[in-house]
């Protein structure tokens, strides 16, 4: 089990975004009538993106109160899933992949290249305040590593040199394009491809 | 070699776009309607001719799975329910089919929901594919456009509508029941079994719970037969699968090839050999890393399927192979494995919430040499007390691949881990576990 650590600073009022507040009613609707509970992950999520990435103590109340449910299934929820930040984390936030098929790649140099570029720490704001990185399991890209994950965008095929040109342009507030850095489309084999060879060309 | 017009994904590479025109010029939605038309019975059965198994990992017979569901539309509604958690370590084949070829798993869907008499379906996605399930929602965008879903889906006359449910980064949540406590706002906590998600599922309502490729390859299945479907690879272990070869390969690559191919020939077919040449093979994870691992010697002859992996003590899983060579450490890379099961136990059950981390604190420091000799079937012992004393397999997942490490490589964990607790010369009082205490300069 992960430990989740909840930030001490905590913004005191939380409340959806008008846009934010029509797309949580219509994924509601997405469910049978008195289980809007269903929407508390999509909403979770929601409220990280809404603010700035991370999600404070008064979202999640706000969200219990939103779909009816106590506020302890919301907070139980919000810290049993990786993916919700119960502290700030950067603008642009790093996470790399380092299980087994990753790291029989590499993935430990991109670690090092982190460490080097953005912060010493796992989950520490680099010095621009813009970055920061953490080490994930599993990304289920195996067939395409090493490779991090920046934001919502995959990043794969990625060596140290490639890393530290993709931070570079990062703290130029340039967004590189996600995607394989070694020219590879999707999951096919580099050079070697011996399967629906009569497609290549379509 | 399966032959390129026998390959179900068509678009694996994506050479051809992943949209609903190029979808229907491969085939895709062709005589949906008179799939259907054939009735529900001929479904099943075709699919049980077929011997399709589930492409999740555990391999149960998917037109049986279907059959569970009852007969008849209670007061109860029913639901299908996709499962596109896929987070195993050395797995990304459902990931290329949703993004790829989303409208074969769209009419997979239809065909399904109506197989199993259901109105509604949710796909759950792990969170972390938003791209993915971006690509998958235009493509169901596509479909309730074109009138292939929604009041009278493809012509059927059946009401579908599918929503896509986005998980937010657990492990467990590939797990069926933990699944569906997922979709209902809950914690992903699997439930015990029985009552089977058959008859007591999503909201206490009946379930059936597929992944993302086996129901992908449903529609081709019915449209080719199940006659055809069986006659690749071999009984109960029939048709084709997307193999993930990744790790020390030249060409990490997703190939979809017949059931049943030789290890061997995967590796240096189709994803370029082994880093260094074949004898630099140390050992070769088949199914994904909960599944046993298996030494070079075996990796010669072990042909891919359920069976022949279960004949050697390890198991297909989701056909994940991660190939490592002999520039690796064996006993690091098992201790990252352990690192992962131990992050991603859900808790609930003491000998796994326990049990993942001891196993990897210990095979961490058996990896710097730090452990002593006796540990290592301790360790073992431990594993043996995780299997099987937990609600879900996720004991089994995670006491496996130690076992696989310690059948096959005892002696290099035992090379590197001489150190012997009890002083030799005073071996023959063996209570005595503290004699080293005993002698002057320890005291």
């Amino acid at each position: 089990m992960a430990v989740k650590k909840i930030s001490k600073m905590q913004p005191e009022k939380f409340e959806f975004s008008k846009k934010n507040k029509e797309t949580a009613d219509s994924i509601i609707k997405n469910y049978p009538s008195g289980k809007q509970q269903s929407a508390v992950m999509a909403l979770l999520y929601l409220a990280q993106k809404q603010n700035d990435n991370w999600i404070p103590l008064s979202a999640m109340k706000y969200i219990a109160k939103y779909l009816d449910m106590p506020y302890i299934k919301v907070y139980e929820v919000a810290t049993f899933y990786s993916m919700y930040n119960l502290t700030p984390v950067g603008k642009y936030f790093f996470q790399v992949c380092t299980t087994t098929p990753c790291m029989l790649r590499g993935a430990y140099n991109l670690v090092d290249v982190c460490k080097r570029k953005i912060s010493e720490e796992e989950n520490r704001l680099s010095e621009d305040g813009k970055t920061s990185w953490l080490e994930v399991e599993c990304l289920g890209a195996c067939v395409n590593a090493p490779m991090l994950q920046l934001n919502e965008d995959y990043y794969e095929d990625l060596d140290p040199t490639k890393l530290e040109q993709i931070i570079d342009k990062i703290s130029n507030d340039e967004v590189p394009q996600p995607g394989s850095y070694r020219g590879r489309l999707s999951s096919e084999p580099e050079n070697t491809r011996k399967t629906l060879i009569g497609n290549k060309n379509a | 070699m399966l032959e390129d017009k026998d390959r179900i994904f068509q678009n694996l590479y994506n050479d051809f776009g992943a949209d609903l025109t190029s979808a229907k010029q491969r085939g895709d939605w062709q005589d949906t309607k008179e799939i259907c038309g054939k009735g529900r019975e001929w479904i099943i059965n075709e699919i049980k001719a077929s011997e399709l198994r589930g492409r999740g990992g555990a391999g149960f017979p998917t037109g049986l799975k279907w059959s569970f569901a009852p007969k008849e539309v209670g007061s109860r509604p029913h639901y299908l329910v996709i499962n596109a958690d896929e987070s195993e370590p050395g797995t990304c084949k459902d990931r290329d089919i949703l993004r790829f070829e989303p409208h074969k798993l769209i009419e997979g869907c239809l065909i399904a929901s109506y197989a199993v008499n259901a109105h509604k379906c949710y796909i759950y996605i792990r969170g972390e594919y938003f791209n993915e399930g971006q690509k998958l929602q235009t493509a169901i965008d596509e479909a309730y456009k074109d009138g292939l879903l929604g009041k009278n889906s493809a012509g059927t006359d059946w009401e579908l509508d599918i929503y896509i449910h986005y998980g937010a980064g657990a492990y467990i949540c590939g797990e069926e029941t933990a699944l569906l406590e997922s979709i209902e706002g809950k914690k992903g906590q699997p439930r015990l079994k029985p009552p089977f998600p058959a008859l007591i599922g999503l909201y206490g309502c009946p379930t059936i719970i597929n992944n993302v490729e086996t129901i992908s390859v449903v529609p081709t299945i019915l449209r080719r037969g199940g006659k055809w479907f069986s006659s690749l690879g071999r009984p109960k272990n029939t048709g084709s699968k997307i193999y993930c070869i990744s790790g020390n390969v030249n060409n990490p690559c997703n190939v979809e090839e017949e059931m049943g191919i030789p290890l061997k020939e995967l590796i240096e077919k189709h994803a370029g050999g082994v880093i260094g040449g074949w004898d630099n093979l140390k050992a070769v994870i088949p199914g994904g890393s909960s599944m046993p691992l298996l030494p070079k010697e075996t990796c010669e002859t072990i042909k891919m399927d359920f069976d022949a992996c279960v004949e050697n003590k390890t198991g297909l899983g989701t056909a994940g192979i991660v190939v490592i060579n002999k520039d690796q450490d064996i006993i690091k890379c098992m201790a990252r494995i352990a690192r992962f099961y131990k992050h991603e136990s859900c808790g609930q059950c003491t000998p796994c919430r326990e049990g993942s981390g001891w196993m990897w604190r210990m095979l961490e420091r058996m990896a710097k040499g730090e452990a002593t000799r006796d540990e290592v079937d301790m360790l073992l012992d431990v594993t043996k007390q995780i299997e099987g004393h937990t609600i879900c397999a996720f004991g089994e997942g995670s006491s496996w691949p130690v076992q696989g490490l310690i059948r096959n490589f005892k002696e290099e964990i035992i090379e590197r881990n001489k150190f012997d607790p009890i002083v030799k010369k005073q071996k023959d009082i063996p209570y005595l576990v503290d004699q080293h205490l005993l002698e002057k300069e320890n005291a």
